[in-house]
């Protein structure tokens, strides 16, 4: 097909059609931890499994995904990326890095990739807590959004994913916006986006 | 099988007839306005007339003056709702009683006038599609103005019951519109004997060309035009005639009809292959819509554990042509408003793939579909969260 008329780039039409580290049900792959985020309700989820060695260093890597195709194949070259990092730095990968080597997504699509990294993460954490040291890479390269209590993007995901759905339940959990009030718009979009990955159970 | 293009998206749009494209290529130099008074004015409106009375026989309206022409089915739905919208703001009824399953451009048109005051009844419709009777008979009151009812659904196909919601409607004394741009070249349409006041067409969803369809206004049934200007179309639409286009819908039109249940049968046949096929080589697959009160071409199915725009673009690499509800492919985060109106989950409405077959759908499509569609659901079920029986 003339990738000019596909709606992706050909790197993103190459992952889709031949996705990377995808689980086979068959293939009794063993891993040391799991993360799983997003919800089938809202069109998307995503899982990681994570095979790490003692250094830390992710040995191999398998996903599986309830998701279109934005969403295969950036979780595809997610999985390629993360092959042989340590924990720390697959920790910190951005969706933008992804995007920007699958040669760009389409604006709509933006938000189909971030599933991978954030599934990627629960993996990691998985881990962490597994290893006894939960939440360790937490507020790394986290971004401060209520600068009157210091509250980060990361500290709204772990709430999130801790529960909190609504604004208030995000305010009994992190205090967020409760001095000046500043950061609601932007606290809100990020609730809202996290909600929208994290699901409603 | 040899890889083919296979083109099943036909409740989007259709192509050309070949006759109506030739008929519209011969006439690319005529000019003229079929306003002006001059010899080749005359000749261009007894053009643009002799279409009309081809697109009234479509219709169903033995008065080919009682329709009006315009840019398609959107405009004149909007028509529709803007002449509600002038006839409110005078006073008496305002009340708008639609369905949770129109076309967009219904249902935007209906929230615009739920924002400008105006009290609007989305009604629910069973789990085939049908509207629930009994909430159209308690929400149809005195005060109702307009109930408007698509004829048939462009997702799932399934066809409503339009003369009893017509009833309904006349005997509180409101005024009906059905949209019957999906209806028109595939079932009967029969505006007159309906009994509706207004009633859309479009003319690329019937192998004519895109940019023209038609509104019928039944005579004595308030009309505002949404486009003002001169004098065409009795002051209901303003703006120099579409002469090509209304040519090659009139065309389009008269076509349609010929042979309508012949066609409608045979593509029912492929339909139903298509329909038994999947059902047979696929595991755990849902159909959507009614068993039999529905729309010869259309088949709507939900894949549980697969995302329809994967399954989209995986059966366009084979050359496959459809269309899906996934919330994925419409860049919003909803599913199908339609699928979800008739109870069915968003898991299931988000890996939901909608066949149309046409004029053109041959069996040997049916069997290269019925080839390639099975390892794409398997695959992508193999790598889903969700795991399928």
């Amino acid at each position: 097909m003339d990738a000019m008329q596909w709606l992706y780039s050909d790197i993103v039409l190459d992952h889709f059609k031949n996705p990377r580290n995808v689980f086979d049900p068959d293939e009794q792959f063993a891993y040391d931890a799991e993360g799983t985020v997003g919800n089938v309700k809202c069109g998307d989820q995503m899982m990681f499994m994570l095979r790490i060695g003692d250094d830390d260093v992710i040995r191999d890597v398998r996903w599986r995904t309830y998701g279109c195709a934005s969403a295969i194949a950036s979780t595809s070259m997610l999985s390629e990326v993360t092959k042989g990092l340590h924990i720390r730095e697959a920790y910190n990968l951005k969706p933008e890095d992804i995007a920007t080597r699958l040669g760009g997504l389409p604006d709509n699509k933006i938000h189909c990739s971030v599933l991978g990294d954030k599934a990627l993460r629960a993996a990691i954490d998985a881990w962490l807590e597994k290893t006894g040291r939960a939440g360790l890479y937490r507020n790394e390269g986290a971004t401060v959004i209520c600068t009157c209590l210091n509250i980060t993007d990361r500290d709204i995901e772990t709430a999130v994913r801790e529960g909190a759905r609504n604004w208030e339940q995000l305010q009994e959990r992190t205090k967020i916006g409760t001095v000046c009030g500043g950061c609601k718009v932007k606290g809100e979009a990020l609730l809202h986006e996290y909600v929208h990955i994290f699901g409603e159970e | 099988m040899e890889r083919r293009i296979v083109y099943m998206d036909y409740n989007a749009t259709t192509p050309l007839h070949p006759l109506v494209r030739d008929a519209m290529a011969a006439d690319l130099g005529v000019f003229a306005n079929a306003s002006s008074m001059h010899e080749a004015g005359r000749a261009a409106k007894a053009r643009v007339d002799a279409a009309r009375a081809e697109v009234a026989k479509l219709a169903g309206v033995p008065n080919p003056d009682e329709l009006v022409f315009t840019s398609g089915g959107s405009e004149s739905n909007n028509t529709v709702f803007a002449t509600m919208f002038h006839l409110g703001r005078k006073g008496g009824r305002r009340k708008i009683v639609t369905t949770a399953i129109e076309h967009p451009c219904v249902i935007n048109a209906a929230s615009w006038l739920r924002d400008e005051g105006f009290p609007v009844v989305f009604l629910p419709v069973d789990a085939s599609g049908r509207v629930d009777m009994e909430a159209a008979e308690r929400e149809i009151d005195g005060d109702t103005l307009l109930v408007s009812v698509m004829s048939a659904n462009n997702e799932i196909g399934t066809v409503e019951d339009i003369p009893a919601l017509c009833r309904m409607a006349k005997a509180k004394g409101a005024l009906f519109h059905t949209d019957a741009t999906q209806s028109a070249g595939k079932v009967p349409v029969e505006a007159a004997a309906w009994g509706v006041d207004y009633l859309t067409l479009s003319a690329h969803k019937i192998y004519g060309p895109k940019g023209v369809g038609a509104l019928y206004v039944r005579k004595g049934a308030p009309i505002e035009p949404l486009i003002r200007g001169g004098h065409q179309e009795h002051g209901h639409r303003a703006g120099t005639y579409n002469n090509i286009g209304i040519l090659g819908f009139g065309l389009a039109a008269r076509l349609a009809l010929e042979d309508l249940e012949g066609r409608a049968a045979r593509i029912r046949v492929m339909r139903n292959r298509l329909r038994d096929g999947i059902v047979e080589r696929v595991p755990d697959v849902r159909v959507n819509g009614h068993a039999t009160e529905v729309l010869p071409n259309t088949l709507n199915v939900s894949f549980p554990g697969a995302e329809g725009e994967a399954i989209l673009l995986y059966l366009d690499l084979e050359g496959v042509q459809v269309s899906t509800g996934s919330a994925c492919a419409s860049g919003s985060l909803e599913p199908s408003h339609v699928l979800l109106a008739t109870g069915v989950g968003p898991e299931l409405a988000h890996g939901s793939i909608r066949f149309s077959l046409g004029s053109l759908t041959t069996n040997e499509d049916i069997d290269y579909v019925l080839e390639v569609l099975p390892p794409i659901i398997k695959r992508l079920r193999r790598m889903s969260t969700v795991s399928v029986a």
